[in-house]
């Protein structure tokens, strides 16, 4: 009998074109995702090098970092931002690449469009020059983020060199609480494991918590697992996966169809695969989580307080979070849900879909934003948008004190307009609370979708499930 | 890219850990389509003031290490993004080596990719490193990457390892794109038998 292989040693023993005597892989990239910022200087070097785009037909690319989320009839303001994406347009032009223009409905943050596309596929190796490329892992793909002369080497070659990875398995028993949900569960993850856990490892998420995800709160899950530090985040495709996919643009049809899911029925791990590690979180015992301090890492339960530095063993991190504190502001034992906020961002590739959209829009309905607090809702997509829109969610929004904006990565970076004034504190459905992320002298509080909605209507750092009651 | 063999020079010490691409490179610098001119913007945030004033205690902004060509940190460096701007913004200033206890893994890659070499050491050996990092102008290490060595401005050596492969490509300076292309027949075998059994790919 064959040895038992993980669902990421399938992927990847079908994806190997060459094997080195050292180890070193070429791994065959089938889907590369694009977007303006960490492309330039990759479509630069092919021209430099007088090298053609490999597979166009495998790449599609859009602008979503520099997008304005306010009208954008008169396109960008910004002139660095302005020539980013119109150096994406003219490279995908020159190239041959598919491109998702700012006007098109179909545009939006890569990682949103990608899956609404059926571009993302089970088993699919799929890269991007970004690091939340993790997202895909959702589908039962292998995907992880690039740096830009890796980009250039798959636009010019469709492959990558690797090497590979460990294998880690979390699996999150039973049932999630109310009020809890998967941004919780990953953010429960990455505090478990630290931001440097998953180095070196390609982490595959199992469970009854993990199996009663939609496809959007897997991509939640899977989206943050590089705040782990872990190359990707994979979870094995099933029925929920196939009825994502059917009939999305991208995905195959009719008898294609049939033979794919019959082959993506085989992508789990094997009975006594080995994995090099595994963490198991009981579902019951989740609460939701919100960060205090500068590292995804940093993240307790809402019923916590703020933590002091004398709390930690390490001397490495008592110096981080005595840094982490001064930068947030923030007194060791004051109850996180005192913590008064200023901003609301809900969006970005993490919680910025139509589930989410929906799940915030629920709470937002009848409920008003607090007084002297700014919320925007920035919809990962046009498609979500417009989704959004048809189900009469706008309405809530605007309703409540939200505002409603165009598509694209905004405030979860801060790269277009959308930024959070020094000193700000801000509890965003985003990724990252770095120093600076949001805006220079930022400060992030990462929460999921709800509980942006219960920030935002009670000026603090909130516990949902008090306004579920 | 530049070959990587001998360096010599002064390091600059930065105990924080978990130092993260944006605090190396801030956004508002990624708009640039060039892989050049970001040195001056490396540790922006903790470099400058909001009106662009030189914060005078942060390491890179002090004489002795104005000019250092190594820097040794805290554990998990380049953790975050996946810019590739970080390692360019590095090359730009000049620092050629990254000595840590880990390193992220998308940081860890571009760096080869870009003539630097990321150094991980156990964290007492990083410690030692620190120290003599902060004896700033005087104190120079060598890093020899063929014998994988950390001369210390004492004269004692620490070793290291590297990937063999990285290491070789490294010290030619060998262009990636080059070497796979060579490989040219492989894919195109690999591409004919991967439309056969899943057509879906494409």
């Amino acid at each position: 009998m064959a040895k038992p292989r993980t669902l990421f040693e399938k992927i990847w023993d079908a994806h190997l074109v060459d094997v080195q005597e050292d180890g070193t892989c070429l791994l065959y990239i089938d889907r590369h995702l694009v977007h303006e910022v960490t492309s330039p200087q990759a479509f630069e070097g092919l021209k430099v090098a007088g090298r053609k785009v490999r597979r166009p037909e495998l790449v599609l690319a859009v602008a979503d970092h520099n997008v304005p989320t306010t009208d954008r009839s008169k396109g960008i303001a910004d002139p660095e931002s302005r020539i980013q994406v119109e150096t994406l347009e003219a490279n995908c032009r020159d190239f041959g690449v598919p491109y998702f223009p700012m006007d098109d409905i179909r545009q939006g943050v890569v990682h949103i469009v990608g899956p609404e596309q059926g571009f993302t596929l089970p088993g699919a190796t799929i890269v991007c020059g970004d690091s939340h490329t993790s997202t895909h892992g959702a589908f039962g793909a292998l995907a992880f983020g690039i740096g830009t002369s890796e980009v250039e080497h798959v636009l010019a070659t469709q492959t990558l060199v690797q090497k590979p990875a460990k294998a880690m398995l979390i699996r999150v028993d039973g049932a999630l609480p109310a009020g809890v949900g998967a941004k919780d569960i990953v953010l429960a993850v990455v505090g478990r494991i630290g931001t440097a856990g998953g180095t070196g490892f390609v982490v595959e998420f199992a469970g009854e918590a993990i199996r009663a995800l939609s496809m959007e709160g897997r991509m939640t899950v899977c989206n943050m697992t590089i705040e782990a530090g872990a190359r990707a985040g994979l979870i094995a495709p099933d029925e929920t996966t196939f009825a994502y996919l059917a009939g999305r643009p991208q995905a195959p049809k009719g008898a294609t169809w049939e033979a794919a899911v019959s082959y993506w029925k085989t992508l789990k791990t094997d009975e006594g695969a080995h994995f090099d590690a595994e963490v198991v979180i009981d579902a019951a015992s989740l609460v939701p989580m919100v960060t205090w301090g500068t590292s995804p890492e940093d993240v307790l339960p809402i019923t916590a307080s703020v933590p002091s530095p004398a709390d930690f063993a390490d001397e490495n991190k008592r110096s981080a979070v005595e840094r982490s504190l001064d930068y947030m502001g923030l007194t060791p034992g004051t109850p996180l849900r005192e913590v008064k906020i200023d901003r609301v961002f809900i969006g970005s590739c993490t919680n910025g879909r139509i589930e989410d959209l929906r799940a915030a829009a629920a709470l937002a309905k009848g409920r008003k934003v607090a007084a002297g607090v700014g919320a925007m809702v920035v919809p990962g997509s046009g498609l979500v948008k417009e989704q959004a829109e048809a189900e009469g969610l706008r309405e809530i929004f605007l309703e409540a004190g939200f505002e409603w904006r165009e598509p694209g990565c905004s405030m979860c970076l801060a790269m277009n307009a959308d930024r959070l004034e020094p000193g700000e504190r801000c509890a965003s459905t985003s990724n990252r609370n770095f120093e600076g992320r949001q805006g220079r002298g930022g400060r992030t509080h990462l929460v999921g979708p709800e509980m942006a909605v219960a920030a935002a209507v009670t000026g603090r750092l909130a516990d949902v499930r008090e306004l579920l009651k | 890219m530049d070959k990587f063999t001998v360096l010599t020079g002064v390091a600059a010490p930065l105990a924080i850990v978990n130092i993260d691409t944006d605090m190396l490179i801030p956004k508002q610098f990624l708009k640039t389509i060039k892989r050049t001119g970001l040195g001056k913007n490396l540790f922006d945030e903790m470099r400058y003031t909001q009106d662009g004033k030189e914060v005078a205690d942060f390491v890179l902004n002090q004489p002795a290490w104005r000019q250092a060509k190594i820097l040794v940190a805290g554990k998990n460096f380049g953790c975050g993004s996946s810019r590739e701007h970080a390692p360019w913004a590095l090359l730009d200033f000049g620092i050629r080596c990254v000595i840590a206890p880990s390193f992220a893994d998308i940081f860890y890659n571009n760096c080869f990719k870009n003539g630097i070499l990321p150094i991980a050491l156990p964290q007492d050996q990083v410690d030692l490193l620190m120290d003599d990092a902060r004896k700033g102008a005087n104190a120079q290490m060598t890093i020899d990457l063929a014998a994988q060595t950390i001369k210390r401005p004492d004269g004692g050596t620490i070793a290291f390892d590297v990937d063999p492969f990285r290491k070789h490509c490294l010290l030619e300076g060998l262009d990636d794109i080059g070497l796979t292309l060579r490989k040219a027949a492989a894919i195109d075998g690999f591409e004919a038998r991967l439309r056969q059994s899943m057509p879906w790919v494409g």
